[in-house]
């Protein structure tokens, strides 16, 4: 289903409408699929459950500073630099 | 065929010596793991370092019906990876020392995620046992999980357990102890790579399973090195001829993409492992949890939540703890200073100086600091328990980003108010090695009780009725000196680096007494032995420095550093006295204090207050005030620096930072201050 993109200053479009994990809203829901900016980041957050596929769900988004996702059943806090670097694909399916 | 007499002789032989079982227990962080550790071991636990760490190595005794089992706490990872120095020192403890029973603790109220750590220990040799806890918590948010479904499906026992509330400790015990003597099969069921890479992975194993060197598993081995495991790398790649190495850094090379394929791989099997498990109609409804975080964790009124919250932790300590503190200062002290004339009057008058004004002077007056420790830990470790502590991160962590660190920095500091070495310690919970390090290095600047104390003694001889508002300018001034150079610092010497932000936010649950006791006793315990042993040493040679060579501290060489000094210090308008006062503080910061009454002697209370007022012009009171409040931190914030850097630079680098803070402010102050008319 086509959404317009939410206005945000300093978007990235991503191609095939996949977006940043940093701009859904809250109580959006998304699907992995892959985390940019080094392995190391990328293992990391893979470890805690992002891995390409992985469901999440948007708790809390204010816009800057951290951000809250559930992710697996569990509440993870995440940074907002951290969550400019999760491409997600809107929606549940 | 024996004789009845062997028989009985060998039967008694083995009753003496009862077997033993090395015992592991593992887990991810927040699953409950040391309220589990507690329980089993009960007072009967060592707390130490791993060999060579600064990590906490904690370890205990516990029975296993007829054993006597060594239980040992591995350090909480997510995984084990090759890519924090917790996780090293989990999985060697496992594969080295190959204990007989493995426990890994679950939890089921985020049981997809707590169960990552055991898709990875379930590969290695030991035999496992999974203590499921936080069954409660996981049925108040409405999920329902079957130990015996999970059992069946993961090939390996299943025992829920609730540990807040020694809930399943019994059977849990029953069944490590069935696994020891051999009574249940353990067959596991092993997790798999994502099928694209499974004849990758198969060909690794084939070009290292003979040159894996022992007592390393060679499929575990293979699954590393796909993963990119660095010191998995490192060992066994060297071991390897020359083709097999050749051929392995060509795959290792196109498939660099392979961790994100075992990740999901043990993720795949975690979700057919609790697909049946697991029953959760709680799905979409609002938890407990949620209720509460709308508002802990919103943007703003989260800080005026924290702020509340810190607000009455401040006003517990001080309403509860200075008037014991006082108690102790005037009456137990005391007492045992008098005593200890009494018992040494016979002996040289330079021994009984020794105890009553060196030791009991120096460390009881420390010592009295541990009722407002308590309570303050106490406070703490209770709200670490809830699991609001990494609200309180979350919330922070904006205003920390100024400084290159994360709200999990927030934490540690403000421990700091209370005393700064809890602060140093606290800082153990930062995972990346440069925040902790900066922050370290910033947690001096945290105005601690001591300081306050001296400041409050003093202030109110030099400015009467302005007192209260000097105190709040000079922490105001060290706060926002620590804010200062934590953005000098991240800048200048961690280049701006900055660690990843990402941090698991557990459900509220219960708080458990026990865990919290535990936490308050170690915190306790450790700056006593600190009190006991670094201060010990030091008031002796600071009392020695103050009495010798003719017994009285005019003529000390405390005396003849002071008046070495005096040059500087008359740059901030301190005499040699207050410099020497100055310099005993290094021990304690309160010895300020009972240096400058032996100083002035005669004077004592609040007579050497009025004293030093005649004295010195209010310039000076200030500016000394401002040197001892950004002065080097005492010796044991510095001894516990040196521990938890495992260097004997950064306190160094500490004490020069602090120096420096502390000899330009008080010159900036004292000619400021002389400038607006305070001076003499």
């Amino acid at each position: 289903m086509f959404r317009f993109p939410q206005r945000h200053p300093k978007h990235e479009r991503q191609p095939g409408g996949e977006t940043l994990l940093s701009d859904l809203q809250e109580g959006e829901e998304g699907r992995v699929v892959r985390v940019q900016g080094g392995h190391r980041l990328e293992n990391r957050m893979a470890v805690l459950g992002f891995t390409p596929g992985a469901q999440l769900s948007v708790i809390q988004n204010p816009g800057f500073g951290p951000l809250i996702v559930s992710l697996r059943g569990t509440r993870i806090a995440l940074g907002r630099q951290e969550s400019k670097k999760v491409v997600i694909t809107r929606g549940t399916a | 065929m024996m004789l009845r007499k062997d028989m009985v002789e060998n039967q008694a032989e083995m009753e003496v010596k009862a077997p033993t079982a090395l015992i592991g227990l593992a887990g991810q962080p927040n699953v409950g793991k040391s309220t589990l550790f507690n329980l089993l071991t009960g007072l009967n636990q060592h707390v130490g370092n791993w060999p060579g760490k600064t990590i906490e190595h904690r370890e205990g005794f516990c029975k296993i019906g007829e054993r006597e089992a060594r239980l040992v706490d591995l350090p909480g990872t997510y995984s084990l990876t090759a890519n924090s120095p917790e996780e090293l020192v989990a999985r060697e403890f496992v594969i080295r020392e190959q204990p007989d029973v493995l426990i890994a603790m679950v939890s089921a109220a985020s049981l997809e995620q707590s169960l990552y750590l055991v898709s990875e220990l379930i590969c290695l040799p030991a035999p496992l046992v999974i203590a499921l806890n936080m069954v409660d918590v996981a049925k108040q948010e409405g999920i329902l999980v079957e130990p015996d479904v999970l059992q069946a499906a993961i090939g390996v026992p299943v025992v829920p357990v609730i540990a807040a509330r020694a809930v399943g400790v019994r059977e849990l015990v029953a069944v490590v102890d069935q696994v020891l003597r051999g009574e249940v099969l353990v067959t596991p069921n092993l997790p798999d790579i994502r099928a694209d890479h499974r004849d990758v992975q198969r060909e690794v194993f084939r070009l290292i399973r003979d040159f894996v060197p022992e007592p390393y598993p060679a499929d575990w081995s293979a699954m590393k090195l796909l993963e990119g495991d660095e010191e998995m790398t490192g060992l066994i790649r060297p071991l390897l001829p020359p083709e097999n190495r050749a051929r392995l850094d060509r795959l290792l090379g196109q498939h660099e993409d392979a961790m994100l394929a075992i990740a999901s791989g043990r993720y795949e099997w975690i979700g057919r492992m609790i697909r049946a498990a697991v029953v959760n109609p709680g799905l979409g409804r609002i938890s407990l949890t949620d209720r509460i975080d709308k508002i802990a964790t919103h943007p703003q009124l989260g800080v005026l939540v924290l702020a509340g919250i810190l607000g009455l932790v401040f006003w517990l300590t001080f309403s509860l703890g200075a008037p014991i503190q006082k108690w102790m200062e005037t009456r137990l002290i005391a007492w045992m200073v008098e005593t200890t004339a009494q018992v040494l009057a016979p002996a040289p008058s330079w021994v009984s100086g020794l105890f009553t004004d060196g030791v009991l002077g120096g460390v009881g007056t420390v010592l009295t600091f541990v009722p407002i420790m308590v309570i303050f830990f106490t406070c703490f470790g209770l709200l670490e328990d809830i699991g609001y502590m990494t609200r309180a991160a979350y919330v922070m962590d904006n205003f920390m980003h100024m400084m290159g660190l994360h709200g999990t920095s927030f934490l540690p500091l403000f421990l700091g108010f209370g005393c700064n070495v809890p602060a140093v310690m606290g800082t153990r919970v930062i995972e990346s090695r440069s925040a902790r390090l900066l922050t370290i290095l910033i947690a001096p600047l945290v105005p601690c009780m001591a300081r306050m104390g001296v400041v409050a003694f003093i202030a109110p001889a030099f400015f009467g009725a302005q007192a209260t508002l000097v105190s709040w300018g000079l922490i105001l001034l060290s706060l926002i000196l620590l804010v200062l150079v934590g953005i000098v610092l991240s800048k200048l010497v961690f280049r701006g680096e900055q660690s990843a932000f990402i941090m698991e936010m557990p459900l509220y649950h219960i708080p458990n007494g026990r865990t919290i006791f535990m936490l308050v006793w170690h915190r306790t315990i450790s700056f006593v032995q600190k009190a006991g042993t670094v201060i010990l040493a030091f008031s002796v040679v600071v009392w020695a420095l103050s009495t010798l060579p003719h017994g009285e501290m005019q003529t000390s060489f405390m005396a003849q550093l002071g008046h070495l000094l005096a040059p500087v210090g008359r740059w901030m308008g301190l005499d040699w006295r207050l410099s020497v006062a100055l310099l005993s503080s290094f021990l304690a910061k309160e010895n300020a204090i009972a240096t400058l009454g032996v100083l002035f002697s005669n004077a004592e209370g609040s007579g050497l207050a009025d004293a030093m007022a005649a004295v010195y012009p209010p310039a000076s009171g200030l500016a000394f005030l401002t040197v001892t409040m950004l002065f080097i931190p005492c010796a044991a914030t510095l001894s516990v620096i040196r521990t938890e850097t495992g260097s004997r630079a950064w306190p160094l680098v500490s004490v020069i930072i602090m120096l420096a803070l502390s000899t330009l402010s008080g010159v900036v102050v004292f000619h400021l201050a002389t400038a607006l008319g305070m001076g003499a």
